[in-house]
């Protein structure tokens, strides 16, 4: 799903680890995200979930050009991460991560926290006050908060700190990883509100990592399924979270508890393991788990089906 | 039927440098056998520190009271720490969050397992490898006998929550409190343990007090529902009352913040505003009246009355008797 119109573009990204595999072993190849390619246009909000392990925030870590992928490019605004340097790269991708405890320096204040990534362009100390207290006004802070210090907020506050932070420079995209999972849910409804108006005032471009799927729900126009380091399944949210065609898919929804007292508790029907990421099985990464498996599904990885707007990695899929 | 566990007027105040603060200010629980009590709150709101309270595992300064505090008829209040040992593990088990604080990674599973049974009854080392076997397959771990020899750094989080289960239900307690015991876990994995915690709670007839923040988990597993804010029960009610009508304002402004799939996609979520107020200064009136849109001057004078009923809610506002 490439093409016109899109600010941010991942191409066959893929990354490994070498890990020890205990001592006196050779190390070993783990392949965190393989052939994932990605594209979100202006003002869209593309929520990308999985279970732990699935590879989205290594996937996360690459879009924000923190992390070289081992091939592919990710490309903002037409330029391609791997050539610019860090100041460049920070004012077209800027992230908001989960723990505001640990995102934020505790020995800067609110206005040298916000100001930073307006200082490393080379703006003067009165206008970066000045647009960091209006940041902080739009983001739901008082100005008299710009003196004071990370610990002196509540965790909401701070993740607030983290959003204009990202914000104050205009970035083209930003990349939300698990932005309200540290948050109480009083507070998280606060966030989450926040961030759909910014979006709508600012047309702000946004990547969601969240497995928080009603939180995904909530916010993304679009949704990207990840297992075992590949997109599975992307659709446009409504339809993903109406009518899943991935099996996977299907079971994360299932999975998911709503405040309903009598409908119990449901079986995803998964089996217990998530498999070895050192040792994936052969053919579909699902199918030892699949309620839906097949023979061929053991023997064969599934292509992309793409129907529409959307696509899916599933031989149920495959045409006749 | 005769309860497992009554607590009335519990307290727990931690000593600070500019005084107590008063974590939880007067919690009455009570449950029947087989029960399970959802405890809801939001960070701080004393609902760990509760379930600590009755476990008698609180840090040094902190310092618990109750009028009244009962498991199976013994009276928890005046039971020495050398009784409170005994206690723990066996008629009374706690499950953590995090499974791998919960472990010791010098030992092995088995080592675990066993002692468990063995600190509380007279068993040999194979009787106690045995129960340990039965109990990992009941929990649903293949291989059981093997896992035995393994160590807690081997094993995955929903394996290691399973393992934790395991050893609370050594003896057979008749009271198992699990604090935010699939929190730490994905959705997938969690939905597997609650079914299973759900499947032992019937096997063993145990009473659970069931401890998360997350109203989706609850309205799922508990049959009653005690809502926490501020270090006291604001709205206790069967799972099935509490979401169809929920009674007291902060009940009811939880349940605007929480996203639904499918429900109100475009509209806002509900807000609380303002904030928890400062628990180490006594609180004259209703504890949530300073972020309540219907606090009136009543509320802030007095704390407001707990009427009888099944369903109540702490609030002037709520009917007497709202079931």
């Amino acid at each position: 799903m490439t093409g016109a119109g899109a600010v941010l573009e991942a191409r066959g990204l893929e990354r490994s680890f070498s890990v020890s595999a205990g001592p006196f072993r050779a190390r070993r190849l783990l392949h965190a995200v393989s052939g994932v390619s990605l594209a979100v246009r202006r003002g869209e909000v593309l929520g990308i979930v999985g279970e732990s392990g699935c590879g989205k925030t290594t996937l996360a870590r690459m879009l924000l050009g923190l992390l070289p992928p081992s091939a592919g490019e990710v490309s903002v605004g037409g330029m391609a991460l791997s050539r610019l340097d860090r100041v460049d790269l920070a004012s077209l991708v800027q992230p908001v991560f989960q723990d505001p405890y640990a995102s934020l320096n505790p020995r800067k204040t609110v206005g040298a926290i916000v100001g930073l990534p307006l200082a490393v362009r080379g703006v003067g100390r009165g206008e970066r006050r000045s647009r960091v207290a209006a940041m902080l006004e739009r983001v739901g802070l008082a100005a008299r908060l710009i003196d004071r210090y990370p610990n002196q907020l509540s965790g909401g506050q701070r993740q607030r700190v983290a959003i204009a932070r990202a914000l104050v420079a205009r970035p083209e995209v930003v990349v939300c990883d698990e932005p309200t999972s540290a948050l109480d849910v009083s507070v998280q409804a606060q966030i989450l509100n926040l961030l759909q108006d910014l979006r709508r005032d600012l047309g702000l471009t946004i990547v969601l990592i969240s497995h928080n799927l009603a939180v995904v729900e909530r916010i993304a126009d679009r949704v990207a399924v990840m297992y075992l380091g590949r997109v599975v399944e992307e659709a446009p949210a409504a339809d993903l979270f109406a009518a899943p065609k991935h099996p996977y898919t299907a079971a994360l929804l299932a999975s998911v508890l709503t405040p309903d007292p009598g409908r119990g508790i449901p079986d995803s029907g998964l089996g217990l393991a998530f498999p070895n990421p050192l040792d994936p099985p052969s053919g579909c990464l699902f199918h030892p788990r699949c309620p839906r498996a097949m023979a061929s599904c053991a023997v064969q990885a599934p292509v992309v089906h793409e129907a529409a707007a959307s696509r899916v990695a599933c031989h149920l899929y495959a045409p006749a | 039927m005769t309860a497992v566990l009554e607590v009335e007027g519990l307290r727990v105040d931690i000593a600070m440098a500019a005084g107590a603060l008063h974590a939880v200010r007067g919690v009455d629980l009570a449950l029947a056998p087989g029960e399970t009590l959802g405890l809801v709150g939001e960070t701080g709101c004393g609902k760990s520190l509760s379930a600590l309270a009755l476990m008698d595992l609180l840090p040094r300064r902190v310092r618990r009271s109750a009028r009244r505090m009962v498991l199976d008829g013994e009276d928890l209040a005046a039971a020495s720490p050398r009784r409170m040992e005994d206690l723990r593990g066996d008629r009374m088990a706690m499950i953590f969050q995090e499974p791998m604080t919960s472990l010791n990674p010098a030992y092995t599973i088995g080592n675990q397992l066993a002692e468990a049974l063995m600190r509380h009854r007279a068993v040999g080392a194979a009787a106690a490898r045995d129960r340990a076997v039965e109990l990992l397959e009941k929990v649903g771990i293949t291989a059981a006998g093997e896992r035995l020899r393994q160590y807690p750094h081997q094993l995955s989080g929903g394996l290691r929550q399973r393992v934790m289960i395991a050893m609370a239900l050594m003896c057979g307690p008749r009271l198992l409190i699990c604090d935010e015991p699939t929190t730490a876990l994905d959705v997938t994995i969690q939905a597997q343990i609650l079914l299973l915690l759900k499947a032992l709670q019937r096997e063993f007839g145990m009473a659970m007090i069931f401890i998360t923040h997350d109203l989706g988990v609850v309205a799922r597993i508990a049959d009653r529902i005690a809502v926490m804010y501020a270090g006291e029960v604001v709205e206790l009610a069967s799972a099935a009352e509490l979401f169809a009508a929920p009674g007291h304002p902060y009940t009811r402004g939880l349940l605007r913040c929480l996203p639904v799939p499918g429900r109100d996609r475009g509209e806002p979520l509900g807000v609380i505003p303002g904030m928890v107020p400062n628990l180490a200064q006594e609180i004259a009136g209703c504890a949530f009246a300073n972020r309540c849109d219907r606090a009136a001057d009543a509320c802030r004078a007095a704390p407001p009355p707990w009427a009888p009923g099944a369903h109540r809610a702490r609030c002037i506002l709520a009917p007497r008797a709202v079931a």
